[in-house]
């Protein structure tokens, strides 16, 4: 890949769609297939996935000179553990009910790879402007990714949407959805999905080609 | 862990090439924490009032939820001896039950909290209890991290927290224990006062629940009845 290329709209989108961290990169899955179950957890844990990305890949690159290689990756998990905390207490303060729902999760992105990858093969080797645009591009990518089980999840898992009813009161709920071998059958399902519309698009560009 | 997935592993100094002091690395990680825990404290700081405040709110709503009719309320303190006494000010510790009065200022009920285990975690709930009739008026889970979707429904499912409605806690005369303990039955035989009926695929958060008020009643309502007459004064 050529460094010259990536401008920053480039670093942004392709955390989207290239190289969503979860649709193609398959990162991150304790959250995804854990706190998915409606749509409210899954935008907050989206938001506050992508808030410690953006503010620990700002400071990983600001202080990647400074940091010895020896002590990085200490140091990077003490910058990711520390906006972890910071955003429990701002959910905690913004809604206890959500912060109640989401439970241990909160606190286990200090171990979501998606962050620590991001610090290691991405912030720790570009400036911050760059950093910071991989960041927002990898978290909306992250978002996204819950987001869309999220909605399939709790439609058919409890017949509503963010709370408000769809289905109406005649639809039978799939519990299946909203427990753990739900999230395993949506992701499944979108991953099925996403990599048909890669293998259709290549399969395209070759015909065009020849 | 997966760490250089995408392709923008730049050729850097190699591995262990170049050495750097011990001192500087403890500087380094020194330098980190020490910001770092300024940064936490302060947000611990600035968010503690408001989470507090919000604590206090979902309390508050809790007690009047499970007490219906009530519109105000007043704390009081269980001290160990078993004594109750009322809350004076603002009181962080010692475990409180909580008065609710109507508009006339006549005891409505006594808001109780009770935790205990659940299938994953504590379940901490509050129920109204009215000495009147010797029943539960109300009850409504506080926090627990049952199964979305099954023992969840210890929190939503209507018919189920229909139960608490008017389910029967009578003591026996000499106050020993609840003439009839209450029991959990399965969906729709539900014949006596002092039966619960469970959630259908939830039956061990629903026993849980029945477990919970079974021991917190025999517990503290002998102590609410004894002090009854202190309880129905509003004003002190």
């Amino acid at each position: 890949m050529k460094a010259e290329q990536n401008t920053s709209m480039d670093i942004l989108l392709k955390g989207i769609w290239k190289e969503n961290p979860v649709f193609v990169q398959v990162l991150g899955m304790c959250p995804v297939l854990a706190v998915t179950n409606s749509v409210i957890n899954s935008i907050v844990m989206g938001f506050a996935t992508t808030f410690v990305l953006v503010m620990s890949s700002f400071f990983v690159s600001l202080f990647r000179k400074l940091i010895p290689r020896q002590v990085r990756i200490a140091s990077y998990i003490m910058i990711i553990a520390t906006f972890v905390t910071v955003a429990e207490y701002i959910i905690q303060a913004i809604s206890l009910e959500v912060h109640k729902s989401l439970g241990a999760f909160i606190s286990l992105i200090v171990v979501n790879c998606i962050i620590l990858g991001r610090a290691e093969a991405f912030a720790s080797k570009y400036p911050v402007k760059e950093a910071v645009m991989d960041a927002l591009g990898m978290g909306a990518g992250f978002t996204l990714a819950v987001l869309s089980l999220g909605v399939v999840r709790e439609l058919l898992g409890n017949g509503t949407l963010a709370g408000v009813s769809i289905m109406g009161p005649s639809f039978e709920p799939w519990s299946i959805m909203i427990l753990p071998g739900g999230a395993f059958f949506v992701l499944g399902a979108w991953l099925l999905f996403f990599n048909w519309l890669r293998e259709r698009a290549k399969r395209q560009q070759e015909r065009v080609m020849v | 862990m997966h760490m250089h997935g995408t392709g923008h592993h730049h050729p850097s100094a190699g591995e262990g090439g170049d050495e750097v002091s011990s001192w500087r690395m403890i500087l380094t990680m020194g330098t980190i924490g020490l910001l770092a825990g300024l940064l936490i404290v302060v947000t611990y700081q600035l968010t503690l009032p408001i989470i507090e405040q919000n604590k206090a709110q979902y309390l508050q709503r809790a007690i009047f939820d499970v007490l219906p009719g009530a519109s105000r309320k007043r704390a009081f303190i269980v001290e160990k001896d078993g004594r109750l006494r009322p809350e004076q000010g603002k009181e962080k510790h010692g475990y409180k039950v909580y008065a609710g009065y109507d508009r006339e200022g006549r005891l409505v009920g006594i808001a109780i909290e009770a935790k205990g285990q659940g299938f994953q975690d504590v379940i901490q709930l509050i129920y109204g209890y009215d000495p009147e009739r010797e029943v539960i008026v109300g009850m409504k889970v506080l926090e627990s991290k049952e199964t979305p979707g099954l023992g969840s429904k210890i929190e939503t499912d209507p018919e189920f927290i229909a139960n608490f409605k008017a389910l029967e806690v009578k003591l026996k005369p000499d106050m020993s224990d609840l003439e009839h303990p209450l029991e959990m039955v399965k969906k729709g035989q539900k014949t006596a006062a002092w039966q619960i009926e469970a959630i259908t695929g939830a039956t061990i958060s629903s026993r849980a629940i029945t477990h919970i008020l079974l021991k917190s009643s025999r517990e503290i309502l002998p102590l609410i009845r004894k002090n009854l007459d202190m309880l129905k004064q509003e004003a002190p």
